[in-house]
């Protein structure tokens, strides 16, 4: 009965999306109040019954109504309750309904908090939203319907794959998807003001805290599983270009730099056809990772053939919208003024390069994707675009833009003084002369190129530090003076230094992990020892083991360092039972050093097994840099003068600031 | 992030090989460690043929393990790197390669990065060196009282 509920909220949330796309934005072309006004109360309503609707569906997984096909294909009865409630996304039809409410959990959002819009573009911009929460119900209510029921019910569900049961990777869609649908409030903006005619300063100071909080998200949800990768995948890899990965990366890419140019939009003016232009490309490569991971056209051609209906629609959806979004644009660009002059040396300059290079970044990563789908489509020619290719083209792309990144913020706007910028910046640069001169000393068997990847990241590191010191006038104002500075300087100030300071420390983690790590490949017998990275790792034995829904073959490894037991690691092989499955967990021991990184692998013929042992380097460096950088990202949008609701202006501190 | 549906759906098809976990197995690999060493490094450039965008070296299909004996046989046999790769391209084509060859039909593919970027670079100039039209004659109110801050020396 519950899910009978859910569906006809999930069909109702369809007719009021259809309300709010048609007489919101009728009303707001004949300024008709009334019908206007519809927005917000249809906004509210989607929102609750896309709730209501997801809420049923769990309830399904939770107490395990195999009569539901949906449930009884992806869950099954003795499933821990966190993986049950978790596989309500852990499957297409379900991750679509949490899809769709996301995508209307930021237009209720809008409706209640966008109290400070004009009407007209507030009216606009919930009917735009709409439009996609129509297109993507629809997709999901004819093709990728979670409630549809199976007659008969069987007696339990066939389970979720193992390696998606664990923690981090339960709770990474909910936060990747609030990251990648999050920027459709972007694109809705960008698409209500091409309607008006219109575009301000205003506007960029009211799209910037919503492409913030998405870019938030997306930044920690791209995080998460990268470190479920690591630690799951068992080979201590934490990024692959794999085209699913990159499918969440483009919009980050294109979300960053869209961060950017709207800050130059709401402080000078400028760049403003350029920032409607990137709201609109960075929603759509959204939708192009919501149709590269959702249609199928990965896994294999013959997956999208087998199901063409999703497919095509998800492609028509992503054309219909991009292609709409960009006809809209040429026709109304033209008679957008731009403004705003500035030299090739300045803020805006600056942040000129971080987009130029940020796009160029965002375009290798989009046809390295779809290089091989095009090329064998239209020639049938095959050929494979792998991680070799990204490093090699996507890592020089970074190099002038770390090299920038601390340059930038200290530039005036206008007009600025590169000499005088690199004299406060010497501090970074001998941090990172250090750093250099110390890795090689430290690290001497890895490529000689490494030292200046690390000196790099330190120079970010540092460079975020010393635009603060500059700020605050440190060392060279009385301490008390520096104190009242540091007070007064804006969230948004301290927001910018810990998210390029977390871009910094990312770096040092990658350039690290990937030159510096350890590995030892070998078959061990129990007694024996290995020496890794200063550990002593010992064998001590073999022992099974049974979890809540699977078996478990430990291995133990007693750990030393200098003499000193630290503990205890237990690399284990686990099969599941349904589907019966096996992986392989990681014994990891930590520090700030790096990851002893210890895997279990076959027995021997001889009585011994196979053991994998790695010493990762200042890993951790990887995912602190980017919780850093969402903790940037959050502190910069409790900057009252961001929170939606505070009248424009009346923040506005005496110190200019690159609020971001 | 992650090779959800790859891995997903090549464990699955690997259900059979239920043991095998681990990518490189000891008894593989070669006694000399430089020869393991362009081993390893060539593995990684060499695709997974059964698998999506894994190369051997990662890879715990029973192929990628054929492919893997294949590269140090051929390394033992002295051949140079290029010439293990150019081997095992002759047996299974490009699509092995992770690294797409730079040839006619990967022209735009290699060159997508400097063509982007001196495209952005070129429109970026232009806009810069295009007269800006004078801004429009009324002031909202908002612009008025920003140009009031403006003035009044609120903004530096």
């Amino acid at each position: 009965m519950i899910i009978e509920f859910g569906h006809f909220a999930l069909i109702l949330a369809l007719l009021v999306a259809v309300v709010q796309v048609v007489l919101p934005m009728a009303g707001a072309s004949l300024k008709d109040e009334r019908m206007m006004r519809v927005a917000e109360p249809a906004a509210v309503s989607q929102f609750i019954l896309l709730a209501i609707a997801f809420v049923a569906l769990m309830h399904a997984y939770v107490t395990s109504d195999f009569s539901v096909a949906n449930v009884a294909e992806n869950s099954h009865s003795t499933k821990p309750l966190i993986y049950k409630m978790a596989g309500v996304w852990g499957n297409h039809e379900g991750s679509m309904l949490l899809w769709v409410l996301i995508l209307a959990l930021f237009g209720a959002a809008v409706a209640l908090f966008g109290t400070n819009l004009p009407p007209t573009l507030r009216a606009r911009v919930l009917s735009v939203q709409a439009s996609i929460a129509v297109a993507f119900l629809l997709f999901s209510i004819l093709t990728s319907n979670p409630f549809l029921r199976l007659v008969p019910a069987p007696s339990d569900g066939r389970g979720l794959n193992p390696i998606l049961q664990d923690p981090a990777l339960a709770f990474h869609p909910p936060f990747l998807y609030t990251g990648y649908v999050g920027f459709s409030i972007a694109f809705s903006f960008a698409i209500a003001a091409l309607i008006e005619g219109r575009i301000d300063a205003a506007w960029a100071r009211w799209v910037r805290p919503w492409t913030l909080a998405a870019w938030m998200f997306l930044t920690i949800g791209i995080s998460m599983g990268s470190w479920w990768a690591y630690y799951e995948l068992g080979w201590g890899g934490w990024w692959f270009w794999d085209p699913v990965e990159n499918a969440s990366f483009m919009p980050w890419l294109a979300g960053t730099a869209l961060l950017h140019s709207a800050l130059v939009m709401e402080k000078r003016e400028a760049l403003k056809v350029w920032t409607v232009l990137l709201a609109i490309l960075t929603f759509s490569l959204s939708l192009m990772g919501t149709f590269i991971v959702r249609s199928g056209v990965l896994t294999s051609v013959h997956s999208f053939a087998v199901d063409p209906a999703r497919g095509v629609f998800i492609l028509a959806i992503l054309i219909l919208f991009t292609g709409g979004g960009l006809a809209l644009f040429a026709l109304r660009a033209s008679e957008m003024q731009t403004g705003g002059i500035f030299q090739p040396i300045s803020r805006e300059g600056s942040l000129v390069l971080n987009n130029l290079l940020l796009v160029t970044a965002t375009a290798t990563v989009l046809v390295g994707t779809l290089y091989p789908m095009a090329l064998e489509g239209l020639t049938g020619e095959k050929i494979s675009v792998g991680p070799p290719f990204f490093d090699s083209t996507f890592g020089p792309l970074m190099i002038p833009l770390l090299l920038a990144l601390p340059i930038g913020p200290m530039l005036a706007w206008k007009r600025g003084d590169l000499a005088g910028v690199m004299q406060r910046l010497a501090f970074a640069v001998l941090a990172a002369i250090i750093a250099i001169v110390a890795t090689y000393a430290v690290g001497h068997r890895g490529p000689w190129l490494a030292p200046f990847g690390i000196g790099l990241g330190v120079y970010v590191m540092m460079g975020a530090i010393a635009e603060w010191a500059s700020r605050i006038k440190l060392a060279q104002a009385p301490v008390s003076e520096s104190i009242r500075r540091a007070r007064n300087l804006p969230r948004s100030a301290y927001g910018t230094l810990l998210a390029h300071f977390g871009v910094g420390m990312l770096v040092v983690g990658i350039i690290a992990t990937s030159a510096y790590r350890e590995e030892h490949i070998l078959v061990m017998k129990p007694g024996q020892t290995l020496s890794v990275a200063g550990y002593d790792v010992k064998f001590a034995g073999f022992e099974s083991g049974r979890g809540p829904n699977y078996r478990e073959d430990f291995a133990d490894f007693d750990v030393a360092r200098s003499g000193a037991s630290i503990g205890r690691l237990r690399p284990s092989k686990r099969l599941y039972d349904a589907p019966p499955q096996p992986t392989t967990e990681a014994g990891i021991h930590a520090s700030w050093r790096g990851d002893l990184y210890l895997v279990i692998g076959d027995s021997q013929p001889d009585g011994g097994y196979a053991v994998r042992a790695y010493f990762n380097p200042l890993v951790r460096f990887i995912w602190l840099g980017t919780l850093i950088m969402f903790l940037g990202g959050g502190i910069s949008l409790s900057d009252r003068r961001l929170r939606i609701g505070v009248p424009a202006g009346r923040g506005r501190r005496a110190i200019a600031v690159p609020a971001e | 992030m992650r090779r959800l549906f790859t891995v997903a759906i090549f464990a699955m098809a690997l259900v059979a090989n239920a043991a095998g976990v681990l990518a490189v197995q000891p008894g593989e690999m070669l006694s000399d460690p430089a020869l393991e060493k362009r081993a390893r490094t060539i593995s990684s450039e060499l695709r997974c043929l059964v698998c999506q965008n894994e190369s051997i070296d990662d890879s715990d299909a029973p192929l990628a393990a054929d492919l893997r004996r294949l590269v140090r046989e051929r390394l033992v046999a002295q051949d140079s790197d290029a010439q293990v790769i150019d081997y095992v391209v002759a047996r299974y084509g490009e699509f092995v390669l992770l690294r797409p060859r730079f040839q006619l039909s990967t022209l735009l593919l290699w060159l997508t990065p400097i063509l982007v970027f001196i495209a952005g670079l070129t429109l970026a100039a232009r806009a810069a060196a295009r007269p800006k039209a004078a801004p429009s004659a009324a002031l909202s109110e908002d612009e008025k009282a920003k140009l009031s801050k403006i003035l009044s020396g609120d903004q530096s």
